[in-house]
């Protein structure tokens, strides 16, 4: 598959921030997640379905998720992820580093414009 | 969670994920109907976006999961289903590997113990043996190998020597005991002081033999050997200081030895102190067994070359009497040829050893190659599914990896019960075994073998599951390509893979067959060997020694010998009993010299030394020995002390070129000795055992003056009755034996109480023990050769049988199929002939030190095998090929 810019590979770690960051708002689960991030970025950023899952179940056995079952918007049974204490401690933490990259990031660029 | 209740609890985690994908892709469906799609194109869409929903899943799967084991685990639970599925193939497997890898498993354990591991002492490579080589002196080399130390000797080296910690000399010998139950007569060694020091094994209890116990006047103390202490004394630890009557003297115990301590490789009740007095030594005497512990950083050659000076020193400083040159035995060349210790009690049975392991090895491959063919067939059963897999996307090392661990699992298992066939088989073993095979009743299963196992087992299970692989995972184009042609016949690439296995085989199998035979025929030509005595297994031999203590006079000696032959002869089933010092293959040796026969030039310098024995009249008629002229001794020459002799056969014609003219001859020992008159001749005897030469044999009589005091008599004390019954061995005749004994004299033990065939199968042991041995590998190298070849036919026969349909269908008839196949293996079967014969050709020439009477290359023996191997592989091949006649054409055509 020939890659659009507009869906350029994430770098890493950036799947899991997002994640994070969307589970903060509310639980949600698989689809709903997938579309919650394709919304907020404007059809920009795009979940893969196979990074997704995999990501999901990376996540649960590091702690910073939780799931429970729960009915989807159509009724049918699905799995809500949920965000843990751990796991607002490591977004936190994961916020600020990309901060500070992204920093550094717009000030090489910018010089380099200059 | 920790990683283990993980792997516990992750079912939860995996539905987790299949309700996620299951709701995730619904959704999206409902979504595309709600966008206008019709549901099947919806469903469509929606998966196409998804992508590979089984991959997905497993990937996500993978957090959970121990990776690489796990797939191992998926892999062997696999493989566990598959071979149940064919119990058939799955039980010959297992049955081959655990037959072979426990007869080697039983065999390294035994040359483990034996050759690999030290002896049971501290530091045992400092352990030598004092051996002598007197190549100068003649007729030696005839009965006896090396020359055994003097104590003169002894004194000497233990004094100057430069190169020892410490050394000693020993002696078996047997001793009665009496006072603690009845009469008893028990091993003993007589050990010089350095005995215990060189073998430097501290006593269980008390002390070991000192100094002060070593002086000649007084009564030392002794040591009991672990045995002995348990049999008689029920391991009372306080037997320390109590006194034993030994030969009728008091004796204080000083201590005893642990359990498995031996005098090298001598198992004894009792040890003596020698109690040497440098006073009474001469030069002469070499009679004992010498051993030596050498400093460290010494070398064998350093001390040869030290004990070479000191031969000197010995004679220089002793003589053997007034008017005798003590510088006479540098005519005898006497050098020493020093030996470690190991090799002493190894002995020559590492050459049976070695041949035994060299056949289990061969055997073991034989197995292994059946395997791998059986492997090979059941890969190609599976070609299509390899290929289909291949053709998903399973990697060369994927399936590699499966087929490997297919036959390591196989054998892995066939090795769990090759430990329980080799617990089995050491069983037989140590119950057939040679006597002569050191350190057999230490020989179990340890942690070396199980190491050995283990090792053999994963080696067998790659190299026969390394074939199979070879052949199938490199080509994925091949596989795919071959697949999909299935119809053809076998191609000959896939073929020729199992003939050679098949060729490997029969030449194994020939090797073996051979080994076989040639023991067989070494084994026929022992038991054709006369062996100087008739009917060994009605002939009973006892031993009883009348120590000097006991009683006194000579003559008494020779009157008690004789009332207890009377006695046995009176048994009843006994038609005669005789008394020598020693009888044939008991080991014993009573004493050697030369003689000098009259009316020659006394040629001391070289004069062959002969073998001596001491006999009372009737010994000959008893055992067998067929006198060849002149007659036996009468009892009343004997009491005369009548200078009368009797030589074997060898030695007369020798000295006077032939039995007869022998007769009446006049010889004797040494200047002094009456002139000794030849009175009979008896036909030679095999001293040694059959495969060894019978050495030239003079017979004196038991009782005779003794040689340093002329006018007093001598008599043989320790000596062998021998008894012509019927009943020998039963146990109601050596009650009755037991009884005459005592009968004459009630303090009289006695001992070693065998059957002269007893004696005779020891000698015969080694032969008989690498004999089974090589039959067994034999009937099993043949078996599976036949086994290999008819499986290949047979499984050529099912593949081929749309070509057999065409052939047949073009007119060929049923004979010319068959023996198309019978050709086929034939062919085989030649070349493996071929290949077998010029490697048994050239192993056979190792073993040549087991064989006897038979040529290495036997040329009946090269032509015979070949041709039962190959009616053998004929009938093999028959058997699968006569299918080809039930094959209906038409049949076998529309089947594909």
């Amino acid at each position: 598959m020939a890659k659009k810019p507009a869906h350029r590979d994430l770098f890493p770690g950036a799947l899991e921030v997002m994640i994070l960051q969307s589970l903060r708002l509310r639980p949600m689960h698989g689809y709903a997640l997938v579309k919650h991030i394709k919304q907020v970025s404007d059809d920009l950023l795009r979940v893969e379905e196979g990074s997704l899952y995999p990501a999901l179940q990376r996540m649960l056995r590091e702690g910073w998720l939780e799931t429970e079952s729960g009915i989807s918007a159509k009724g049918r049974p699905t799995r809500i992820y949920r965000l843990t204490d751990t796991g607002i401690r490591h977004l936190e933490g994961e916020i600020l580093s990309f901060e500070k990259m992204f920093t550094g990031f717009h000030r090489v660029l910018a010089a380099a414009k200059a | 969670m920790p990683p283990f209740f993980r792997v516990l609890f992750r079912k939860r985690r995996y539905d987790d994920i299949s309700v996620s994908i299951r709701e995730h892709l619904d959704e999206r469906i409902d979504e595309l109907m709600e966008e206008g799609h019709a549901r099947v194109d919806a469903e469509c869409m929606a998966r196409r976006e998804f992508g590979n929903v089984t991959l997905l899943e497993e990937r996500s799967r993978e957090s959970w999961q121990w990776l690489w084991l796990e797939s191992l685990l998926a892999d062997l639970r696999h493989i566990c289903r598959r071979l149940c599925r064919t119990p058939g193939f799955s039980i010959t497997v297992l049955l081959t590997l655990a037959i072979g890898i426990g007869a080697n498993t039983a065999v390294f354990s035994v040359l483990n113990r034996v050759l690999l591991q030290p002896l049971p002492y501290p530091q045992p490579q400092q352990l030598v043996s004092l051996r002598l080589n007197a190549p100068g002196a003649p007729g030696l080399a005839e009965f006896r190998d090396e020359l055994r130390l003097s104590a003169s000797m002894y004194f000497t080296f233990a004094t100057h020597n430069r190169v020892f910690q410490s050394l000693g000399i020993w002696n078996p010998g047997s001793a009665s005991i009496t006072g603690l139950a009845k009469p008893e007569q028990i091993a003993t060694a007589e050990i010089s002081q350095g005995v215990l020091e060189t073998l430097n094994v501290p006593p269980l209890h008390g002390q070991w033999l000192s100094e002060a116990d070593q002086e000649p006047h007084a009564l030392g103390r002794v040591m009991l050997g672990y045995g002995y202490w348990q049999r008689r004394f029920g391991g009372d630890p306080n037997v320390i200081g109590r006194t034993i009557r030994v030969n009728s003297q008091p004796r204080v115990i000083a201590g005893v030895m642990p359990r498995g301590f031996k005098i090298v490789s001598y198992d004894f009740d009792l040890l003596l102190p020698m109690a040497l007095d440098p006073i009474n030594e001469r030069l002469a005497g070499f009679a004992y067994h010498g051993i030596a512990r050498l400093r460290p950083g010494v070398t064998i050659p350093q001390a040869n070359a030290d004990v070479a000076h000191l031969l000197n020193v010995w004679m220089d400083t002793w003589t053997n009497g007034p008017g005798t040159d003590s510088h006479w035995y540098q005519r005898w060349k006497i050098a020493p040829s020093f030996l470690p210790l190991k090799e002493i009690v190894v002995g020559s049975i590492h050459t049976v050893l070695w041949a035994v392991m060299a056949m289990i090895g061969l055997v073991m491959l034989i197995a292994c190659t059946n395997v791998a063919n059986l492997l090979l067939v059941r890969a190609d059963v599976r070609r299509q599914e390899l290929a289909v897999r291949s053709a998903l996307g399973a990697g060369r090392w994927r399936i590699a990896r499966e087929l490997l661990l297919e036959s390591v699992a196989l054998s892995l298992v066939g090795g769990a019960l090759g430990v329980g066939v080799a617990y089995a088989s050491l069983r037989l073993l140590t119950a057939i075994g040679p006597a002569d095979l050191p350190r057999m009743n230490e020989i179990a299963l340890d942690g070396w073998s199980v190491c050995f196992t283990l090792v053999l087992s994963l080696l067998s299970g790659l190299l026969f599951g390394s074939i199979p692989v070879l052949r199938y995972a490199p080509s994925r184009q091949n596989l795919t390509l071959e697949g999909a042609a299935r119809n053809t016949s076998v191609s000959r690439d896939r073929q020729r893979g199992r003939n050679l296995l098949v060729v490997a085989q029969v030449a194994m199998a020939l090797v073996l067959l051979i080994g076989a035979v040639l023991m067989i025929r070494t084994f026929l030509a022992m038991r054709n060997v006369d062996p100087g005595f008739s009917d060994p297994t009605s002939l009973q031999v006892m031993r009883i020694s009348i120590p000097e203590t006991l009683v006194a006079d000579a003559t008494t000696v020779t009157r008690l010998q004789n009332n207890i032959l009377d006695k046995l002869s009176a048994l009843p089933g006994v038609s005669s009993a005789g008394f020598a010092a020693d009888v044939p293959m008991s080991g014993a040796e009573p004493n050697w010299d030369s003689i000098h026969v009259e009316g020659t030039e006394p040629t001391g310098d070289n004069a062959p030394m002969r073998l001596y024995n001491y006999v009372l009249p009737g010994y000959f008629r008893t055992a067998g020995t067929r006198l060849v002229a002149g007659r036996d001794f009468t009892w009343a020459e004997i009491y005369e002390t009548r200078p009368i002799g009797i030589v074997s056969e060898g030695l007369a014609r020798e000295l006077w070129g032939s039995p007869q003219a022998a007769i009446g001859k006049r010889f004797r020992e040494y200047q002094g000795q009456a002139w000794h008159e030849v009175i009979g001749v008896v036909e030679d005897v095999r001293e040694n055992g059959v495969n060894q030469v019978a050495p030239a044999t003079v017979y004196w009589s038991a009782l005779m003056p003794d040689s340093p005091v002329p006018h007093r008599l001598n008599a043989w004390r320790d000596a062998y009755f021998v008894m012509r019954t019927h009943r020998a061995g039963t146990q109601a005749f050596l009650d009755e034996m037991q009884q005459a004994v005592w009968s004459v004299n009630a303090s009289l033990p006695v001992a070693d109480i065998m059957t002269m065939q007893d004696f005779y199968s020891e000698s015969m042991a080694r032969t008989s023990f690498t004999l089974v041995m090589m039959a067994i590998a034999g009937c099993m190298a043949l078996a599976l050769g036949v086994l290999g070849i008819y499986g290949v036919i047979s499984y050529a026969v099912s593949q081929r049988t749309r070509e057999i349909g065409i052939r047949m269908a073009l007119g060929a008839r049923k004979g010319e199929m068959a023996w198309m196949f019978v050709r086929s293996a034939m062919v085989l079967t030649a070349i493996g002939t071929t290949v077998g014969l010029a490697a048994a050709a050239m192993s056979m020439r190792l073993m040549r030190s087991l064989l006897f009477g038979v040529n290495a290359v036997d040329p009946a023996t090269f032509l015979l095998v070949p041709i039962v191997l190959i009616g053998a592989s004929a009938l093999a091949s028959y058997l699968p090929a006569r299918r080809t006649a039930a094959v209906n054409p038409v049949e076998a055509l529309r089947a594909e």
